[in-house]
């Protein structure tokens, strides 16, 4: 019989000291410096403390660090969810418009209750919160049961999701919004803005659930091996509609906050909002195939343009160089990243 | 989680009869047996297309069958999926590798039967990657496989080496069955080497091993029994003794047929 030396398996606990030792801090740090959320986090700074350095009253002022924060919360929140699509191997190109939708019925709804209160926000919230997350659901329906490419599904609810907006208003813009709202867009805490709080916030959710729990460590698995995942017992059809259902979430709630923000439902505002979400994503290191990326990389994704613009305004530069300047740069940072990946991995 | 010791050696602990498999109008098998015994390598021969990675792919609850029964320790068991088989003890290294290349080994050795951390935590669904990874090293130390590295992801490890991780995977979490579909075939001399030892000691822990492979001699190497597979269907099952090159060729091609060919509740 030689069945007695069964497999210990996956209780089994055999000293492995030996192997485990080398996995020191150092290590891992040396791992970080490798990492494309360092270097562009290097360039963040560069960036900060060469505009800082040249105008120092007016880059480095309060109120002007203040706006690029405040102009990049939406954007990152978007970004967020962005980052867990396209690390699973997806692609969402609905935000902008599921967005411009979600503000205008949640508007039109508090419009509709009448009175201006924190409950009106409240059911606010929800209704975003719920037509985002219907047009996610729809997207990750389109993608994983009728198997229309990612692009083009989220391509088709782009177009639906602004078109539906325009018939809901009529085509002009919803500018009634609940002063209980405004005053959350417009607020502080402690002198930071209400709005860079709850954008901390959730990316900080984000991050942890991306890299500590086990809805991000199946994100990452379903990204680098559909297949594998599946024969692994990964749903992974299940796992991809509850992404979308979560970009299209935080396309609700990134609503909210913009009409918290402008006091308007900003229905021509948000067309380049995907594209500089996959900017932001892509900057951040995250792979346009899957199975890689981090939200911290997105963090810094999303300042590099920010205050990129925000630099050359104040230098007097035309802002359009910013868009040229980006263009390039995102090329730059995925020729890069593809070399250093080539140089690092064997065939 | 309690799991039955795998049996004693020798015994049939899953056995396949009578297994067809249409996709469309190609009949990939037509009756197929099939049997594998405890702490034995079965080897799985036959020619391209003879329907190995089929019948392994419903032996490993990938697919359905068209029709056909599959028995695990003599009781009929049905998989509806992957996790079915898996909770039975039966775990495959597939022919087109399932590892995800961007992820570390521990977190390959555990894709999607990952750890959790004790108590409220867990709930949550936070995951306990230090016990993931001392578990994984458990097992590569267990079959002797010498990783440098436990976090980085597995794209920077040779193509060997991710073999390595997926035929340890497969090792650790095995109670009764390991397939292998063509473990050594994109591997060099001393990497194939390695593999076969790898198949030995995981048979020597009492699981079957079902190894398919083209190359002959590894087969003569490290197989108990040989089973052929030709046209979807088992042409011949042998004991591994004194077998030599030809007499397996011979077997795949229908050169030498040892076992008649009109069997019963074959689709026309
Ligand atoms: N998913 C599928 N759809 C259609 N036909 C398939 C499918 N999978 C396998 N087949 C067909 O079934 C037959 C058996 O294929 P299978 O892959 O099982 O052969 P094999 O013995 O593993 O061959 P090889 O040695 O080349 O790996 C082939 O004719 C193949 O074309
Ligand atoms: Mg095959």
């Amino acid at each position: 019989m030689s069945g007695d030396a069964a497999i210990p398996g996956p209780a089994g606990t055999a000293d492995a000291a030996g192997l485990l030792a080398p996995q020191g801090l150092g290590r891992k740090l040396k791992a970080a410096a490798a990492s494309s959320p360092f270097y562009m986090g290097i360039i963040l700074l560069l960036l900060v403390a060469f505009f800082s350095f040249l105008h120092p009253a007016t880059f480095a002022s309060s109120y002007n660090v203040r706006n690029i924060f405040l102009d990049a919360s939406v954007l990152l929140i978007l970004a967020v969810g962005t980052t867990y699509i396209m690390i699973a191997g997806g692609f969402d190109l609905s935000i902008g418009s599921v967005l411009v939708f979600s503000g205008v019925v949640a508007a039109q709804v508090m419009l509709q209750f009448g009175t201006d209160s924190l409950l009106t926000v409240a059911l606010g919230f929800v209704v975003a919160l719920a037509c985002g997350t219907a047009w996610g659901v729809f997207n990750g329906f389109c993608i994983t049961r009728l198997r229309v490419s990612a692009l083009i599904s989220t391509l088709g609810s782009m177009g639906a999701a602004l078109g539906a907006a325009y018939l809901v208003t009529d085509g002009s813009d919803i500018r009634t919004v609940p002063n209980a709202l405004i005053a959350l867009g417009h607020g502080s805490v402690g002198g930071v803005p209400w709005l860079v709080v709850i954008t901390a916030v959730v990316s900080v959710i984000g991050g942890v659930v991306l890299h500590m729990t086990r809805f991000g460590r199946h994100t990452y698995l379903v990204g680098s091996n559909p297949e594998g995942s599946r024969r692994a017992g990964i749903n992974v059809s299940g796992h991809l509609l509850k992404l979308y259902a979560l970009s299209g979430l935080l396309a609700g709630f990134a609503a909210m906050l913009s009409l918290g923000r402008f006091s308007t439902t900003t229905l021509e505002g948000h067309a380049n909002d995907p594209l500089e979400a996959i900017t932001a994503v892509v900057l951040g290191g995250t792979a346009l195939t899957g199975g890689r990326g981090t939200i911290i990389g997105t963090v810094v994704g999303v300042f590099i343009p920010a205050v990129l613009a925000n630099g050359f305004i104040i230098m007097g530069i035309q802002p359009f160089w910013q868009m040229v300047v980006i263009g390039f740069v995102v090329i730059a940072a995925v020729y890069a990243d593809q070399i250093k990946r080539q140089k690092g991995e064997r065939l | 989680m309690s799991i039955a010791p795998a049996g004693s050696k020798g015994d049939a602990i899953l056995q396949a009869r009578g297994i067809t498999k249409r996709f469309g109008h190609v009949e990939a098998l037509r009756g197929a047996d099939f049997d594998a015994h405890a702490g034995e390598v079965t080897a799985l021969i036959g020619d391209n297309g003879a329907g190995k990675s089929t019948l392994v792919k419903i032996l490993s609850g990938v697919y359905g069958a068209t029709s056909g029964q599959v028995l695990v320790d003599g009781g009929p068991v049905s998989f509806a999926s992957p996790s079915d088989a898996h909770a039975i003890g039966i775990e495959t290294v597939y022919q087109d590798l399932s590892v995800c290349p961007d992820l570390s080994p521990s977190a390959n050795m555990f894709m999607g039967r990952e750890a959790l951390r004790p108590g409220l935590l867990g709930r949550l669904g936070f995951l306990d990657n230090p016990t993931m990874r001392r578990e994984s090293a458990v097992a590569f130390q267990r079959l002797k496989v010498a990783l440098k590295d436990m976090d980085a992801p597995i794209s920077s490890l040779s193509g060997g080496q991710r073999q390595s991780v997926a035929i340890c995977r497969a090792a650790m979490w095995a109670k009764r069955v390991v397939f292998m579909d063509e473990p050594t075939a994109a591997l060099g001399v001393v990497q194939t080497a390695r593999t076969l030892d790898l198949v030995r000691r995981i048979r020597d822990t009492g699981v079957a091993v079902v190894l398919i492979s083209h190359n002959m001699r590894d087969v003569i190497q490290v197989a108990d029994t040989v089973e052929v597979l030709r046209l979807g269907r088992r042409i011949a099952s042998m004991r591994n003794q004194g077998i030599t090159v030809p007499d397996l060729v011979g077997a795949m091609t229908g050169a030498l047929d040892t076992v008649p060919e009109s069997e019963p509740g074959v689709a026309a």
